[in-house]
């Protein structure tokens, strides 16, 4: 019922925005056509972007788990298949490489006043995106559990390990801890975060050389082992999708999850009120006595595609501006973290919050991080079934990555 | 038939397996014979919502200029069917070297993406193709004892698991055999252990996965040896009961002889589609314990950066790798066929 509501109120704030939006959008001709991911923070923008179509303007779009796979493609035909693709710190590389995104800084002077300096993801010195929303993985832990074992709440990976223990211990679960360690790119990302966490560097300073076959990698994949050793057996198959579920009926104390899923973990739908009124979100734990939380940083925000007419990256870029404009943010204030301005932070924001004040890393954006998160994600499972040593394990992952590095020109 | 005429037949045909069959497959050929350009990387620095950090990029125009001049990318002949992510020769040689003893040998060799790959296919197409056979017949047999009325529903449920879309029927059975499903709980209480797991070992993925090839292609047996059974000379059947053959005997005399044909056709396509397993790789998220041929081509044309070259190397593999399977077949067919003639 408050959902209807909720949505019921929503809509009304978009119709309302409409109205107000139709006369200062300020578009007049052009083509605008948005290819991005699909979740809530994303399709209210490309709705509030609509908003400016008609009199010549016309608004599509084509938001799709399946972007990464398509976006390449798409703005590599000439006129572009979309004229703006909303990417993420990892997906905008690709388009980096291939030169398929034009540099905004002189749509930003001209029409970007709303933007916040914070907004604009510059590289060498040019605006290439703009992003809109941030996101990490963050702690979530059942303060009911915690407590009942008696341990205090949890502050780095040992504390979890060991309050991990004492529930086990207690009796109250065999298996509190859940990460999503899926085989694949959620296994890399959780070694990612953690090995950033150790305050590892993934390549040796401005080259395409691999830097993970150390004591610092060694110690990442050792704790990642004893964090699955408190997983449900089945941890090599879990992903976002089957950590939620776990964690709204119930059977896990201490996970790390996705804060954009807190909005859906805290709601009432799919849980109890004991499971949701319990669960406590904070940062990320650091790990190794290190002071900076094991996670990275990323943002989601919007590109414009350089095979497109000047008009219509104009047009393009007026409307995306409008997609993320403080009323827009406002109305759908709990669907993301977002950066610019009109947001209240929420409950469901706080884990983020507290990651990004901790100091954690962005997510590195580097030409070949694609290849080596492949690597990490395809080779560490070995290790965690107990199948091989770490060093082995990292070993693989840097002869893996060599190779499709190789391949990929990056290294000779 | 004159030569003429019978190339003017077969011309539309031939037109279409060189335009949609062979072309491709050249095409593919030679893109797995080249990798990427070199790519010239710049140094510099990237700033966001978190900061700036030093970051390297991809010099776009110098890169640009590389492509105009060599569209088809450096050209590697077979380096990447040698490299670690396919055939691994160095990787091999050396695991040789150092190894003491066979089966270090091969644990060494199972660690290498495509062998630990192929491992998977091979188990998964000899164990799948003859008991998808041995079913297939049996459940044939069975419903051909059926009375008239029963016959027609019989067959319907019988070809159903054919009928599922693979990745669907993979995904039901994962939730089903997950530690909180039907069947995956009803284990844990039979051999009472809270801890089993189907997903978690590699050998029960693999006994999982082989269940469920036979449960999806054993329909196909079924129809085809169904069809086979209708024309079973009576006449034979009849002399054999009177010379008191039993069922068994007239089965193992009668029936399998003529059905010979069907089995080298079951034998072709099923050796042909278990080579090529990949959804239920996909369905069970099997990925951690079991890979296939099929499946590293579909992780490497994934996400953000796609590796062609590889992709093209592991797909001609695959296509040899079909051949060599199914050249034992294709020469009995060919003898049997030159024995007819003669």
């Amino acid at each position: 019922m408050i959902t209807w509501k909720t949505t019921a109120l929503a809509s009304a704030f978009a119709v309302l925005g409409t109205t107000a939006s139709m006369a200062d959008c300020g578009i007049t001709s052009g083509k605008v056509s948005i290819l991005g991911n699909d979740f809530p923070a994303i399709q209210a923008l490309v709705e509030a972007a609509k908003e400016c179509a008609g009199n010549g303007v016309s608004v599509s779009s084509n938001l799709t788990t399946e972007h990464r796979d398509i976006q390449v493609a798409a703005l590599t035909a000439n006129p572009a298949q979309y004229s703006s693709a909303i990417v993420a710190n990892s997906s905008i590389v690709p388009l980096m490489n291939d030169g398929l995104i034009r540099p905004l800084d002189d749509l930003v002077a001209e029409h970007g006043q709303n933007l916040k300096p914070s907004q604009l993801i510059t590289i060498d010195g040019k605006v290439m995106a703009v992003a809109f929303m941030a996101n990490a993985q963050h702690m979530f832990y059942r303060s009911d559990l915690i407590e009942q074992a008696g341990v205090t709440a949890p502050e780095s990976y040992e504390d979890v390990l060991a309050a991990a223990e004492a529930i086990r211990s207690a009796g109250i679960m065999e298996h509190p801890v859940a990460l999503n360690t899926k085989t694949g790119w959620n296994l890399g990302e959780e070694f990612v975060n953690m090995y950033s966490g150790y305050g590892g560097v993934f390549f040796q300073d401005g080259t395409a050389e691999p830097n993970i076959n150390n004591e610092t990698g060694v110690a990442a994949l050792n704790t990642l082992k004893a964090l699955t050793e408190y997983s449900n057996p089945d941890f090599l198959t879990f992903d976002s999708n089957a950590t939620q579920a776990l964690w709204e009926s119930g059977e896990v104390a201490i996970a790390t999850l996705w804060g954009s899923r807190a909005a859906g973990i805290l709601d009432a739908e799919g849980s109890t009120s004991d499971v949701t009124s319990t669960t406590v979100l904070a940062g990320a734990p650091t790990v190794g006595n290190g002071t900076t939380p094991a996670t990275t940083l990323w943002w989601d925000g919007f590109t414009i595609a350089a095979n497109i007419s000047d008009e219509d990256a104009e047009a393009t870029f007026i409307a995306m501006v409008n997609g993320i404009s403080p009323e827009v943010i406002a109305a759908n204030n709990d669907d993301a973290v977002w950066l610019g301005e009109g947001y209240t932070p929420g409950d469901a924001s706080v884990g983020i919050f507290a990651s990004v004040q901790g100091g954690a890393a962005p997510y590195p954006m580097l030409p070949y991080m694609g290849l080596m998160h492949t690597a990490l994600g395809d080779e560490l499972s070995d290790f965690l079934q107990g199948q091989e040593t770490a060093e082995q394990a990292l070993a693989d992952v840097e002869a893996a990555y060599r190779t499709a590095a190789k391949e990929q020109g990056f290294l000779q | 038939m004159p030569h003429r005429t019978f190339l003017w037949f077969i011309f539309p045909s031939l037109a279409a397996m060189i335009l949609f069959i062979a072309m491709p497959i050249a095409s593919v050929l030679i893109q797995s014979l080249y990798v990427e350009h070199e790519q010239v990387i710049v140094l510099g620095e990237t700033c966001g919502p978190f900061g700036c950090t030093p970051s390297t990029t991809v010099d776009v125009e110098a890169t640009a200029q590389l492509k105009e001049d060599a569209p088809l990318g450096r050209f590697n002949g077979l380096g990447t069917y040698l490299d670690r992510g396919h055939l691994a020769v160095n990787e091999l040689r050396m695991a040789w070297a150092i190894s003491d003893g066979l089966g270090d040998f091969l644990s060494r060799v199972m660690n290498l993406p495509f062998y630990k790959a192929l491992a998977f296919t091979m188990t998964f197409t000899f164990v799948v193709t003859p008991l998808v056979i041995v079913l297939g017949l049996a459940i044939a047999l069975g419903v051909n004892g059926l009375p008239k009325m029963l016959k027609g529903p019989t067959i319907f449920v019988s070809l159903l698991p054919m009928i599922v879309t693979p990745l669907i029927g993979s995904l039901i059975l994962f939730w089903m055999i997950d530690a909180d499903g039907i069947i995956g709980k009803t284990l844990q209480v039979i051999f009472d252990d809270p801890d089993l797991s189907l997903k978690a070992s590699p050998t029960l993925t693999w006994i999982v996965l082989i269940i469920y090839g036979v449960w999806h292609s054993a329909p196909f047996a079924f129809i085809v040896f169904y069809a086979g059974l209708q024309t079973v000379p009576e006449e034979t059947l009849e002399a054999a009961m009177i010379d008191g053959a039993s069922r068994w005997e007239r089965i193992r005399y009668v029936v399998i002889p003529h059905m010979a044909p069907l089995v080298v056709f079951i034998s072709l396509m099923q050796l042909m589609d278990n080579f090529r397993v990949f959804e239920p790789i996909v369905g069970f998220s099997a990925q951690a314990n079991a890979t296939s041929l099929s499946y590293i081509i579909y992780s490497d044309l994934r996400g953000d950066q796609q590796q062609f070259g590889s992709a093209a190397a592991t797909s001609m593999l695959t296509i040899l790798g079909v051949a060599v399977l199914l050249t034992p077949v294709l020469i009995r067919t060919w003898r049997d066929f030159n024995r007819k003639r003669a």
